[in-house]
């Protein structure tokens, strides 16, 4: 009897004592504005990240860029006197984690808006909660169609260009250049991989003749790249995140399999591809199996160093983010944080979060990309097309016309956009 | 509800034991639960239940996430600590259990459209049955290669969401929708605060049932098998059965737990339900104090604490990111080391330990006022 009592008092104050833990750890709050996370001189957001797990190599990279050029920002003021904190946790690219974490940043943190949030099958669990919260959800960072749903998703943009579309402009050019070629597509299977492999389908059809889908935590990719290699594609087209490119190139290599390589722009950035292959083959392999590849581009290539965009990128970089190598995924988070500047800037000065949404649905961003956006009332696209490439003497050579589309069935046409400067908006001062 | 480590039933002046914080002796007598097992259990989880309320009531949003968390932990963590702590049973493989448990409901609610409650009960139910084929095979096996086998179900039950992605929706997962408080608490009710009351409310249930059974036939049975199988059987049980009959105890705690997981994250994916869980699991009862529904509680606490702390003094310290997302690991490992050495009972061990000692002085100068704290 006794025992019983005297646990079940101590087990009382173990709640109360939980309690009481629970509650310190409600702790800083403290801005003066209505809106969460704003006050007269900063403005807090967050992100959630794969710092670790398949999907960090390279994508760890645009984190700290965009924290990099915030910082840089910052030290010429900030936006409309706001300074620009970024904070970004790790999700491991594992979705369980992300909603931990997107949680964790809204309800405990207290952050305005989020930027960047990276990869569709961990967004994916997060947008319900952001729309039902009214957290402006900008510029996901990844190409997933389903970011593209105002009615639905009144708070969320995508900001790449959207799979269907890579996978038309790929589509259209494999078509038009590999005319009567067998075509394998080797994706990954969520909405990433799907969403591409229905561009593809749409302008290529039955010249597809294999389409072979893997997990991203499955490591093992042999069986998918032989049906590949059995079906006589001739054309393999990847739309894989880079850790999956090189397994998969190195996997092809083995086998023997030499088809004309076409791979989504998010999975080539050759220095993480690169030394990705290096890694995975301790040493003997490295950027000459993706040599020749074909892709789209929508940014210029980190490697032009005539553009002025790659110029101030590289003068930050250099300033604030020196660790890491100067490649796509660092040009892809301070591109895609001199976008969220601009929304800010144009929200105005008493900054609400209708205000930011407001700000990016009517548009008329500009910046370093090749093409437009889309964003409208109803369109919540990102970028509207992109330019073929290929990957030449191991960087990225834009060697195509900008290209604009939609993600539905709509025709492909050329883009009529003039290129803009660093400093046309105000923004930064280069 | 007993601990491995009093093996006290023979101690006297059982009327002195009072509780960690002690009482003035008039409270003390007014504070004496009813000497029924069920009435006392019925009456402890309400006074749980008042308690959970109040503090689901008074919480922002973050926290009641926090409270929810706390207890589907607690919930799996209940059943775990029957199982290693009373039964003798080790497993590594109840993060699967969850899996079972988490994917039930998602499949349930989500594809079925079955209301949550009836979801999470048949959740229950099948993580049970799981549990009978998983036990059968476990109560052949002994310590290391017990170990192992339910280790070998730990990492391989999530590859089969991988394997059968139009099933079980691959490393993607299950997304549920979240569920809706009732109309009737009003249209601004905070979700996460919904989200709380209906976790704590399985780890209420779980907390009856499990208080019951352990002081019953049933909970003495599991600890005589476990003190000895040879002479449980002399005094006539069937210990393979009762082996079985705890491990689908606790695999039925597991999938509730499983199922409020899914409730409080909407989402089942296979990244929940790594090797690490299973293992965080079996670090929170031994943190806890193993065989205690209290351990269990303290162990929850500490699944929960434990890795913001260490994201916290990661993020202080500013580390790298390789540094910081190992450091949960290391913090557990130091933790778990701090807490052999210095309480092998675990934090409820140590907390009866304590109880005791204040209680000897106390009875030396029982005029010494003592406050409350928690």
């Amino acid at each position: 009897m006794m025992k019983t009592r005297s646990r079940a008092v101590a087990g009382v104050a173990g709640c109360l004592v939980a309690a009481a833990l629970v509650a310190s750890g409600c702790g800083s709050s403290g801005s003066s504005s209505n809106a969460p996370g704003v006050t007269k001189t900063s403005v807090l957001i967050g992100s959630h990240q794969p710092l670790t797990g398949p999907a960090a190599p390279g994508y760890s990279e645009i984190a700290p860029a965009a924290k990099a050029f915030f910082q840089y920002l910052n030290a010429q003021g900030g936006v409309n006197g706001r300074k620009i904190n970024l904070i970004y946790k790790d999700d491991g690219y594992n979705p369980t984690k992300t909603v931990t974490v997107v949680k964790q940043l809204v309800l405990q943190n207290k952050v305005f808006a989020i930027w960047g949030g990276l990869g569709t099958p961990t967004h994916t669990k997060v947008v319900g909660f952001l729309n039902s919260s009214r957290v402006p959800d900008l510029f996901v960072s990844s190409g997933c169609p389903c970011w593209d749903n105002g009615s639905k998703q009144p708070y969320t943009f995508g900001w790449q260009p959207n799979y269907t579309i890579e996978g038309k402009i790929l589509g259209q050019y494999i078509k038009q250049n590999f005319a009567g070629k067998k075509v394998g597509v080797f994706y990954q299977d969520d909405d990433f991989g799907q969403g591409g492999l229905a561009g593809l389908k749409q302008q290529l059809g039955s010249q597809i003749v294999s389409a072979q889908p893997y997990q991203p935590t499955v490591t093992n990719v042999a069986p998918q790249i032989t049906a590949i290699q059995k079906s006589g594609a001739q054309v393999l087209v990847d739309f894989t995140i880079p850790a999956f490119t090189a397994l998969e190139r190195l996997t092809s290599f083995k086998l023997g399999y030499k088809p004309q390589l076409v791979v989504s722009n998010v999975g080539i950035d050759p220095t993480t591809v690169g030394g990705l292959l290096k890694a995975f083959s301790k040493g003997k392999a490295n950027t000459a199996l993706i040599e020749g590849a074909i892709t789209d581009a929508y940014l210029p290539s980190p490697t032009d160093t005539s553009n002025g965009w790659i110029q101030l990128f590289k003068k930050i970089h250099d300033k604030y983010d020196a660790k890491a190598p100067f490649d796509g995924n660092v040009e892809y988070g301070m591109a895609s944080a001199y976008t969220f500047a601009q929304a800010l800037k144009n929200a105005g000065k008493s900054l609400t979060r209708q205000d930011l949404v407001d700000a990016v649905e009517k548009g008329g961003f500009t910046g370093p990309g090749l093409v437009p956006f889309r964003y409208s009332k109803t369109e919540h696209g990102g970028f509207g097309g992109g330019a073929i490439a290929q990957i030449k003497n191991g960087q990225i050579v834009v060697t195509g016309k900008p290209l604009v589309t939609d993600p539905g069935t709509g025709p492909i046409t050329p883009s009529t956009m003039k290129p803009a400067n660093p400093g046309d908006n105000g923004i930064v001062k280069p | 509800m007993s601990t491995m480590g009093t093996k006290t039933p023979a101690q006297p002046a059982a009327t002195e034991l009072a509780a960690s914080p002690p009482k003035a002796p008039d409270k003390r007598r007014a504070l004496r639960l009813p000497q029924q097992t069920l009435a006392r259990n019925l009456l402890l989880a309400a006074i749980f239940g008042v308690i959970l309320y109040l503090l689901s009531e008074s919480f922002s949003s973050f926290n009641n996430l926090r409270l929810a968390t706390i207890a589907y932990y607690f919930t799996a963590l209940a059943g775990l600590t029957v199982l290693t702590g009373l039964n003798g049973q080790i497993s590594l493989g109840h993060g699967a259990l969850m899996a079972v448990g988490a994917y039930a409901t998602a499949i349930l609610v989500g594809r079925t459209g079955l209301p949550l409650g009836a979801a999470l009960v048949a959740a229950t139910a099948i993580t049970a049955v799981v549990g009978i084929a998983v036990g059968a095979a476990a109560s052949r096996l002994r310590g290391p290669y017990l170990a192992g086998a339910t280790l070998a179900f730990a990492i391989g039950l999530p590859g089969l969401a991988d394997k059968y992605p139009s099933a079980f929706g691959g490393e993607n997962g299950l997304s549920v929708n979240p569920p809706t408080p009732p109309a009737s608490l009003g249209l601004d009710f905070p979700l996460e605060r919904w989200e709380a009351w209906i976790a704590c409310l399985c780890a209420l249930i779980v907390f009856v049932i499990l208080a019951n059974l352990l002081r019953s036939r049933v909970g003495r049975a599991f600890r005589a098998v476990r003190d000895d199988e040879v002479a449980a059987q002399l005094a006539g049980l069937n210990v393979a059965r009762i082996q079985v009959l705890a491990f689908v105890v606790s695999a039925a705690c597991a999938g509730l737990g499983g199922g409020a997981l899914v409730v409080v994250t909407q989402l089942a994916a296979p990244g929940a339900f790594d090797l690490s869980l299973s293992l965080a699991l079996l670090t929170g009862i031994v943190l806890g104090g193993l065989g205690s529904l209290g351990g269990a509680l303290w162990g929850a606490l500490a699944l929960v604490y434990l890795p913001q702390w260490s994201d916290d003094i990661a993020h202080s310290l500013s580390l790298s990111n390789n540094v910081q997302s190992n450091l949960p690991l290391a913090l557990y490992g130091i933790v778990l080391i701090v807490v052999i050495v210095a309480a092998p009972r675990g934090i409820q061990g140590a907390l009866h330990g304590l109880t005791r000692i204040t209680r000897t002085r106390l009875r030396n100068n029982p005029a010494t006022p003592n406050e409350e704290g928690a």
